[in-house]
């Protein structure tokens, strides 16, 4: 009997272990790194409704909603090494405080001197069906009529704007081609963050939305002010966003 | 050291190799659909094949294995009105199984409040080999599908948060999901996922004609049939190819706009060569499923044939090039023709009580 119950035991630790996905050891060998986003219009950090910005056409806006997608991150060491966070889709909403910030576990531990994102869901998210937590459809973020995220998103009003109640509104979304606003961003740190398991660094990334108009390419709010599907007027504003993240600082 | 007996030793052999065996199933990837394959639900009635001679379908349950529970709980989902705002509209509702899942009868289907669409409700079979639904093609993905009928303020004016909310009041939803996807917390994933093997599974390949070129009993077409199938494969399946009876593309079939002014497939791309262009529907099942076109707007297959042969818009931009000079026939060609169509109905996929309202 003993030796049928080691058997059975024998059986239940070979299945169990054959199905065990290769997670990387938690040990010292590991740590975490958190990022902060923080939302501007220049110089001030966003208020939504109450304040007043200027675009680079000269037209007075104020905004009542922003959010952007963030994925596919990865951090790059000094010597050409990277870590890609597995399953890599982050929300950011003004509105939502809890999206700013999020942290990334069971990084190799090392010198980092860079991280590298996608402004957008990469296009195999787009094509592969339901998904779900950041990429949930609920959120509002997400073409049901033409398949596809929204990967960035401004509304406001500006007394410019020739929209039904001087509304701003720019969804701004296109996965494939030439009208594609999905851009890379490579953000270098001011000086290497050390990863390990005793370090949290926080890493403090600033948005500024007035990169959203130009330049270069300069946004009329008398001819410009809604836009909810792909296209090449969108893949310019894209042109545009892909400069507005910085690293304000890091704390290490 | 004892010598072990013979007995033990043998149970020792079949404990190994039980040990061989539960580690290759625990680790078994979703099982792969292969021609003329199946993908086996143990013990329950719901399989898909892909129907012999077919080409190898799309979408094949990828990350959405099909199991029984989840097909039952898309099936429920399906017929469960409570997937529109005011719980009054189910897909089912403009998704008939008499009518091979379209809405018999009507041009343009009534919504929430009665509100009328501007689109003929399309028939649904066979939607694993379709790389784009809608007539217009906006959509990209079977599971993407529902949110778009459930989204319409003309269809079921529903948001999502307030159909997770409806479902997870409902204990026997949660215990549905549970057993479906291993998690009684409901998300849109596991809705759509269900009822994309709910409608996924839905395949057509039993009428005459399949019957026919799978040489089974029951095949034996007759010389109007026959005569009405090269008369299609002459002037029809340049667009409806077999065995799927379409080709998938979105073209102009010189149909003059209404004031609806629907751009078709035009409203996706902005493109002006794809403007006033639609999706070739299949010719299957046309029995259970008038009216015909993108708008519901001819009744019956004579009318069909009747514009092809005289009613096409030539000056259409993006007619398609093999509209210009219509599809002209004798009426003897007409009655093959006809014949040979009404040989793609499949009565068993109308009669097949898995897809029906439990």
């Amino acid at each position: 009997m003993r030796l049928r119950a080691i058997l059975f035991l024998g059986i239940v630790i070979v299945t169990a272990a054959s199905c065990r996905k290769k997670d990387p050891p938690a040990s010292d060998a590991t740590g975490q790194v958190t990022f902060n986003f923080a939302n501007y219009a220049g110089d001030e950090p966003l208020v939504l409704n109450n304040s007043e910005y200027i675009n680079a056409n000269g037209d007075t806006f104020t905004v009542s909603g922003y959010g952007y997608y963030i994925s596919n991150i990865s951090l790059l060491t000094n010597d050409g090494g990277s870590f890609a966070e597995p399953e890599s889709y982050h929300l950011v909403t003004e509105a939502a405080d809890t999206s700013k910030s999020f942290s990334i576990n069971d990084i190799p531990a090392g010198v980092y001197t860079a991280v590298k994102f996608l402004i957008g869901v990469d296009e195999a998210r787009n094509t592969s069906g339901a998904q779900t937590g950041a990429l949930d459809p609920m959120h509002s973020m997400f073409w049901d009529w033409n398949t596809g995220y929204i990967m960035a998103k401004l509304e406001g009003h500006s007394p410019q704007s020739t929209g039904p109640a001087n509304f701003i509104g720019f969804h701004l979304g296109g996965f494939s081609g030439p009208e594609s606003v999905l851009r890379e961003v490579t953000l270098t740190f001011p000086e290497p963050v050390l990863i390990s398991a005793g370090k949290k660094p926080v890493i403090h990334i600033k948005s500024n939305l007035l990169e959203w108009f130009g330049p270069p390419n300069i946004v009329d709010f008398s001819e410009i002010n809604i836009i909810m599907g792909p296209g090449l007027t969108s893949s310019k504003i894209a042109d545009n966003y892909a400069a507005m993240f910085t690293i304000s600082h890091i704390h290490k | 050291m004892p010598s072990v007996p013979h007995t033990k030793l043998y149970r020792l052999l079949i404990l190994g190799g039980m040990i061989i065996w539960i580690s290759f199933f625990a680790c078994n990837k979703d099982p792969e659909i292969t021609n003329n394959g199946l993908v086996p639900v143990p013990g329950n009635n719901i399989s898909f094949q892909i129907p012999e001679g077919w080409p190898q379908p799309i979408y094949q349950f990828q990350n959405n294995p099909l199991t029984q529970k989840g097909f039952e709980l898309g099936r429920k989902l399906f017929y469960d009105p409570r997937l529109s705002r005011d719980n009054t509209i189910s897909c089912g509702s403009c998704h008939q199984p008499f009518s091979a899942f379209a809405h018999l009868g009507h041009p343009v289907s009534h919504g929430i409040n009665n509100l009328l669409g501007t689109r003929n409700s399309t028939p649904i079979f066979n939607l694993n080999w379709h790389a784009s639904f809608f007539w217009d093609g906006g959509v990209n993905h079977i599971e993407n599908q529902p949110i778009v009928p459930i989204q319409n303020p003309v269809e079921m004016d529903e948001k999502l948060e307030n159909i997770i909310t409806k479902l997870t009041d409902d204990a026997d939803y949660r215990k549905r999901f549970s057993d479906a996807f291993g998690d009684e917390a409901i998300t849109t994933q596991h809705i759509f996922r269900a009822l994309a093997q709910f409608m996924g599974t839905m395949v057509s390949a039993n009428s005459k004609y399949d019957k026919y070129m799978r040489n089974e009993p029951g095949n034996n077409m007759t010389a109007s049939e026959m005569n009405g199938l090269q008369i299609f494969r002459t002037h029809c399946a340049g667009c409806h190819a077999e065995p799927l009876f379409t080709d998938f593309s979105f073209r102009n079939n010189g149909l003059t706009p209404t004031t609806v002014n629907d751009s078709g497939r035009a409203h996706i791309t902005l493109k002006s060569e794809d403007l006033y262009t639609f999706k070739v529907p299949s010719l299957r099942n046309l029995k259970y499923t008038p009216p015909y076109m993108h708008d519901g707007r001819l009744n019956t297959l004579e009318e069909v044939l009747d514009h092809y042969a005289s009613g096409i818009n030539t000056n259409m931009p993006n007619l398609d090039p093999r509209l210009t000079n219509g599809i002209l026939l004798t009426p003897q060609e007409r009655t093959d023709l006809i014949a040979f169509l009404n040989t793609l109905n499949d009565e068993t996929f109308i009669q097949d009580a898995r897809f029906h309202q439990p």
